[in-house]
């Protein structure tokens, strides 16, 4: 779970990461009370996750009241790369002398936090790291000893921070660690930590990813969801227990396992369709569970054609055909299905939707087949 | 020959009582897995359809020689219970339980890499078949035999996909092994596929690799540099878009890293043919091997 700048700043906070005074406000008047509060000039920033906020106007000082208003009024609302405004942070503004980077990322292929500190901040990391590699310096952490000071003064001294900044800056990283420790997280990045004229350490911005299976650890986190960027499909699934995504094709695909659902959008795309999500009923799935993802997967009118491609393991193919009629009797839709089942059962699953003989139900005996039969069904629904 | 579960398996089961694990217990059972013991804390004493439980890890190991375990137990005790086998001195660990935090996976990996004489598979994986001879979790093993065909996965219902695909064809599998799908696999590709070289029943191995981190690099920079036999690669999710999670909590593209297209250009650089669908990748392995 990504959280938006403000959340990964109140997280941080709370780990010793000082932070400028600020205030969250979803309304002009709430941002106009916040710009009042923190004090000019204040900077009022988009809260969205997403980059590039700057860039697409979403970032503004305010020198007085009315500017507050002007700009709080301008950003709320505003899209930013797909991404409507709902809320913004309003902070006290900063003088900036240097800008620097700070990451703790959990690293897949180390098996390892890897912490980064750069003197290259204020620009996108990935860019310093194709430019000019050597400008940051990163360790890896052995998770059962932790981040150690030793740590932090390599990094500020390999790094070339000013001197005068060592120790805050190391102990920043410190602080950096013990929240993405603390709090279970993915990612931990502030870009840019500055430097002010008074050589004071600010941290400007915050990015933070928590990893979802541990939220059951961390309940202040779990409820820091944004409802506005769920999309209302994928509501719908996470209601009923079901991993769902959205994409943007016309296919509706359902399927069993992670790896065979991906598959299956893959041999779709292959076959020259566009798929509309992925549905992963998991292994075991009862007559009732196939129902529900059928009227997640309908709900979404985009959906011209569906395709269930099913590999019985746990997962019985007869329950999953008695979960399909039940679902065509229900919910009758005006799509056609394309039903290709392999596996436990296979045998008694055929020979069920047979005796069915619904209308728009259409068996094909390969993966293949099928993901060309339902591109030519999707096509022929649109044409 | 076969790797990881074989006849000498001597299994001992964390969450032996819980409704899933005494199903998939039973079933290994029935398939001929030498199931030897059960852990609950609690529930020591009792048996499972004469499958004695233990309160420890300790315990069972001291009363049934167990030499494998493996994880039944839920997500938020799984990593203290791998621990735990672990620590009494169990050589191979299976978890099946998916969605254990990721930090508890660090930890666990970086515990574990300190003990050169254990081995974890998975977790959040399907479990290792033998054909004919052991099956540990939860691969319907009815679909496979005994044959040449070495598999190694980050899915369940791909491997079987693929293993339908090979069987059909008349191929069997020397082991099939589920890696799992999350970020910190307790076993790589590269682990599985060095075993699978030096194991002499085995003459092709087939990987089925996904989006999300850089396992399958690793592995073609590994088969490259030390690996004999003719490998054949499979990776899903080449149309899946960037910054989703595509239901494994590992399979992710993130940034620039990632991608399928850039997992099947590193495979095909060294000489591994990358099929573009489970089918291609049967009939892939059928020409090299000559069906």
């Amino acid at each position: 779970m990504d959280l938006l700048e403000y959340q990964g700043k109140q997280l941080l906070e709370r780990h010793g990461v000082a932070q400028l005074p600020g205030r969250a406000a979803r309304d002009v008047a709430a941002a106009v009370a916040a710009a009042e509060e923190v004090g000019y000039p204040c900077v009022i920033k988009a809260q969205v996750k997403i980059g590039g906020r700057g860039k697409a106007g979403g970032i503004k000082i305010a020198q007085d009241v009315g500017q507050a208003r002007e700009y709080a009024s301008g950003i709320l609302g505003m899209d930013i790369r797909g991404f409507t405004v709902h809320e913004i942070w309003i902070q006290r503004a900063t003088r900036i002398q240097d800008e620097y980077y700070a990451g703790v990322v959990f690293d897949r292929s180390a098996k390892k936090p890897l912490v980064m500190l750069s003197t290259r901040g204020g620009i996108d990391i990935e860019t310093v790291a194709a430019e000019d590699p050597g400008a940051i310096a990163s360790l890896h952490v052995d998770p059962l000893v932790g981040f150690k000071p030793f740590h932090g003064r390599r990094l500020a001294f390999e790094a070339g921070v000013a001197a005068d900044v060592v120790a805050p800056v190391a102990e920043l990283l410190a602080h950096m660690y013990a929240a993405f420790a603390g709090e279970e997280a993915m990612l931990v990045e502030i870009n840019p930590i500055v430097v002010t004229p008074e050589r004071e350490v600010v941290a400007l911005d915050a990015k933070v990813t928590l990893d979802d299976n541990a939220l059951f650890r961390h309940p202040d986190n779990a409820i820091l969801t944004d409802p506005s960027d769920v999309d209302e499909q994928e509501q719908m699934a996470a209601q009923r227990g079901l991993t769902y995504v959205k994409l943007d094709g016309d296919i509706g695909v359902f399927g069993n396992g992670a790896g065979l659902v991906m598959s299956t959008l893959d041999v779709v795309a292959q076959a020259g369709g566009s798929p509309a999500n992925f549905l992963d009923a998991g292994g075991g799935a009862k007559a009732d569970s196939i129902v529900k993802a059928c009227e997640v997967i309908l709900s979404d009118a985009k959906v011209r054609a569906v395709l269930f491609n099913v590999f019985g393991g746990i997962t019985r193919c007869d329950e999953v055909a008695r979960g399909l009629i039940e679902a065509v009797r229900i919910l009758e839709p005006t799509v056609p299905f394309v039903v290709r089942l392999d596996g436990t059962n296979d045998v008694e699953a055929r020979e069920l939707l047979a005796n069915a003989d619904l209308p728009g139900v259409y068996p094909e005996a390969t993966m293949d087949g099928a993901a060309a039969r339902v591109v030519e069904l999707a096509r022929g629904a649109s044409a | 020959m076969s790797i990881i579960v074989g006849t000498d398996t001597r299994l001992c089961v964390s969450g032996i009582t819980g409704r899933e694990g005494s199903f998939h217990t039973l079933n290994n059972r029935a398939y001929g897995t030498h199931v030897v013991s059960g852990v609950t804390p609690g529930k020591g004493g009792r048996s499972v359809e004469g499958i004695p439980v233990f309160h420890t890890f300790r315990e069972a190991v001291a009363e049934t020689v167990a030499n494998t375990a493996m994880i039944f137990v839920p997500a938020r005790f799984a990593a203290d219970s791998i621990l735990e086998a672990e620590d009494a001195g169990i050589a191979t660990i299976i978890a099946i339980t998916e969605g254990i935090p990721a930090h508890d996976e660090l930890l666990v990996y970086n515990a574990l890499h300190r003990n050169p004489n254990v081995r974890l598979i998975g977790p959040n994986c399907p479990g290792v078949l033998s054909p004919g001879e052991a099956n540990v979790g939860i691969i319907p093993a009815q679909f496979f035999k005994q044959g040449n065909v070495g598999v190694v996965s980050r899915s369940g219902t791909l491997t079987y996909q693929i293993g339908n695909e090979l069987a059909q064809r008349g191929f069997g599998n020397s082991t099939i092994v589920g890696i799992g799908g999350d970020p910190v696999p307790g076993s790589s590709f590269v682990d599985v596929i060095a075993l699978f070289e030096a194991d002499p029943q085995t003459e092709l191995i087939v990987m089925s690799g996904e989006i999300g981190g850089s396992a399958e690099e690793e592995a073609a920079a590994y088969i490259a540099a030390n690996v004999s036999k003719p490998v054949v690669g499979y990776i899903a999710g080449v149309s899946a878009p960037p910054g989703k999670t595509m239901g494994h909590a590992g399979a992710i593209v993130s940034g620039s890293s990632g991608g399928a297209l850039a997992k099947i250009a590193a495979l095909e650089a060294v000489g591994v043919r990358v099929g573009a669908t489970p089918t291609k990748v049967a009939a892939i392995a059928m020409e090299i091997l000559g069906g």
